[in-house]
């Protein structure tokens, strides 16, 4: 079982992947140790200077929406955050957060707070989040079919890599 | 009966040899896989990353240079670089900077056929239902995927069904309609959804109407958002001389998630305040905000009919001192038709800045960053905060109409009086 551990960072509805990394900071450079440290900068500016690699970040609807644009979660990625827990994502980041490796955990984040300390394992047929400071527990399902295939590969380029194509 | 389907299920059973139904994980082949010089490059770093045997079809892959143009600094001149060796070592097709947006190319030269699957590493991909054709935005890795295989994994979409009923009044564009149906449904109302589009009042839409809608149903979070194939797809799908068409329409029993009944004729001019796409209300609840720059272009509105909206306004009145107008023609065919019809005249006259066809000023990628403190009245498709560039601007998004109205009072007005 994979265990994930870390304190939460707490962001509201629709941060949307411009709020994540800005346009302008990626028309200067590509180089994600470069653009981790402009983080959320737009809505928290010092976001990236509080934030310890492992912390967990949780938002409530609709996390990543917005443009495509899939270097959002490899910023995030890079940050050393492996574990987004939001009420729901946008399916674009959905499918770039799946496709990096990042873990992404749909469930009910409403009571979190920011300070709060989170243990989340993953099972096979089941997600336990435990929000230790507060004593909550909420479960939810793992990703389905070759989505669970693409994550455990730890994203899209390691599957292609070791499958050469897509299996069915 | 139990085996209708919806357009997007149709359309994904055809690409994948299956029938499929809303829910379903699969591995579907696309026709065509698009990225934009905001995309392009990291899903040429990841392509390589995955160490392929080879490429797909490289008649299949386009990379549009349209984010960045003129390029802006030596960081983004070597992104451009890479993608033109890309396409110089036979891996994929090319348009370069000035040609146009990937959103306008792609339909005008002839790549997007009723029936397809188009992925394209920019989000409004969902343009291409216009036409039809399901299209859907997806990213850089997914991108390199699909150059390496063709395929890549989807969960098929539930529906939500959009009747249209009547006519727009003068004064109304699609953009109002876009603008309302996002308000109605919000910003993630149609998450991980297909939209579909019924009703009489599709007949009346254009393709130009019908880019419009399809564009800004990516602000609900639709994954993909479909017209029906009509006259009007018919009259469309002619100028190419395609011998072989695959129109898919819905199945009278197909079964959707929720359906929206929108009068047309009822809807007035819309305006999206800052900061969310969502915050959308009647021209009347902000009518009187100071404008200080207007845009008139990008994916959404760039066309020549949004062109011809704006140049018939500001052909009669001048300009109010000290707002600034920024115009970018969709593509190098929009901007050649524009200068034929007079509008470019128009607007050099009327004090306009007429920009290169490209993404323009929308994302603070290209040159057009508005001052703090000021709001921007644009026809572009998000108003986030900082998306322009500057977090210390607003910006407020609105038809072709509305821009130039704005433009000619200085303040947000209803285009209606300018009968």
């Amino acid at each position: 079982m994979d265990i994930f551990k870390g304190f939460a960072h707490k962001f509201g509805d629709d941060i949307n992947t411009d709020y994540i990394i800005s346009s302008r900071r990626k028309r200067d450079t590509l180089d994600l140790d470069v653009l981790k440290r402009y983080i959320l900068e737009d809505i928290d500016s010092g976001f990236a200077k509080r934030f310890k690699p492992r912390d967990i970040l949780v938002a409530g609807h609709n996390f990543g929406c917005g443009s495509a644009m899939e270097i959002a979660s490899l910023v995030i990625k890079a940050a050393g955050i492996d574990v987004v827990a939001a009420k729901s994502f946008s399916r674009t980041f959905y499918r770039n957060g799946i496709n990096s490796g990042l873990l992404l955990i749909e469930c009910d984040t409403g009571d979190f707070l920011t300070g709060d300390q989170l243990k989340i394992e993953i099972g096979d047929n089941r997600i336990t989040i435990h929000n230790l400071t507060q004593k909550i527990i909420r479960e939810t399902n793992p990703p389905g079919g070759i989505l669970l295939r693409i994550f455990k590969s730890g994203g899209l380029v390691n599957y292609i890599r070791e499958n050469r194509r897509f299996s069915v | 009966m139990a085996t209708d389907q919806t357009i997007a299920e149709k359309i994904f059973s055809n690409h994948c040899g299956k029938t499929v139904r809303a829910g379903d994980h699969v591995v579907a082949s696309v026709d065509l896989a698009m990225a934009t010089d905001g995309s392009g490059p990291l899903a040429i770093e990841l392509f390589n990353q995955m160490d392929p045997e080879c490429i797909w079809d490289p008649q299949k892959i386009l990379m549009v240079l349209d984010h960045y143009v003129p390029c802006p600094n030596d960081k983004v001149s070597g992104l451009h670089d890479m993608i033109r060796n890309f396409h110089n070592s036979g891996r994929c097709e090319l348009f370069d900077l000035g040609e146009g947006i990937c959103h306008q190319l792609l339909p005008e030269k002839g790549y997007v056929k009723p029936g397809n699957i188009v992925v394209g590493a920019d989000s409004h991909t969902c343009s291409y239902g216009a036409f039809n054709a399901l299209g859907t935005g997806i990213g850089s890795s997914d991108l390199a995927a699909v150059m390496a295989d063709g395929k890549l994994w989807f969960k098929i979409p539930s529906s939500i069904k959009i009747r249209l009923n009547g006519q727009m009044a003068e004064g109304v564009s699609a953009k109002d309609i876009a603008l309302f149906i996002v308000g109605k449904l919000g910003a993630s109302g149609a998450n991980y959804r297909s939209i579909e589009f019924h009703g009489s009042g599709v007949e009346k839409l254009d393709m130009n109407d019908r880019m419009t809608l399809c564009n800004m149903m990516t602000e609900t979070g639709a994954k993909c958002s479909l017209m029906p194939f009509d006259k009007v797809t018919q009259s469309w799908t002619e100028s190419f001389r395609w011998t072989a068409l695959h129109a898919i329409n819905t199945d009278a029993g197909a079964l959707f998630d929720k359906v929206l009944e929108i009068n047309i004729d009822e809807i007035c001019p819309q305006i999206a305040a800052p900061h969310q796409v969502d915050n959308v209300s009647a021209v009347s609840k902000t009518e009187g905000t100071p404008i200080h720059m207007v845009v008139i272009g990008t994916c959404t509105n760039g066309r020549l009919k949004d062109l011809a909206a704006a140049a018939r306004i500001l052909k009669d009145y001048p300009k109010a001192s000290g707002v600034e107008i920024l115009i970018v023609p969709a593509s190098r065919n929009v901007y050649a038709a524009a200068i034929k019809k007079g509008y470019i005249d128009i607007f050099i006259r009327a004090g306009a800045i007429v920009l290169p066809p490209g993404c323009g000023p929308c994302c603070g990628s290209s040159a057009g960053i508005p001052s703090d403190g000021e709001n921007v009245l644009s026809t572009a498709n998000r108003n986030f905060l900082g998306r322009m560039g500057n977090v210390h601007a607003n910006i407020y998004l609105g038809s072709p109409e509305s821009a130039a109205c704005a433009a000619v009072e200085g303040k947000i007005t209803d285009p209606r009086r300018f009968g």
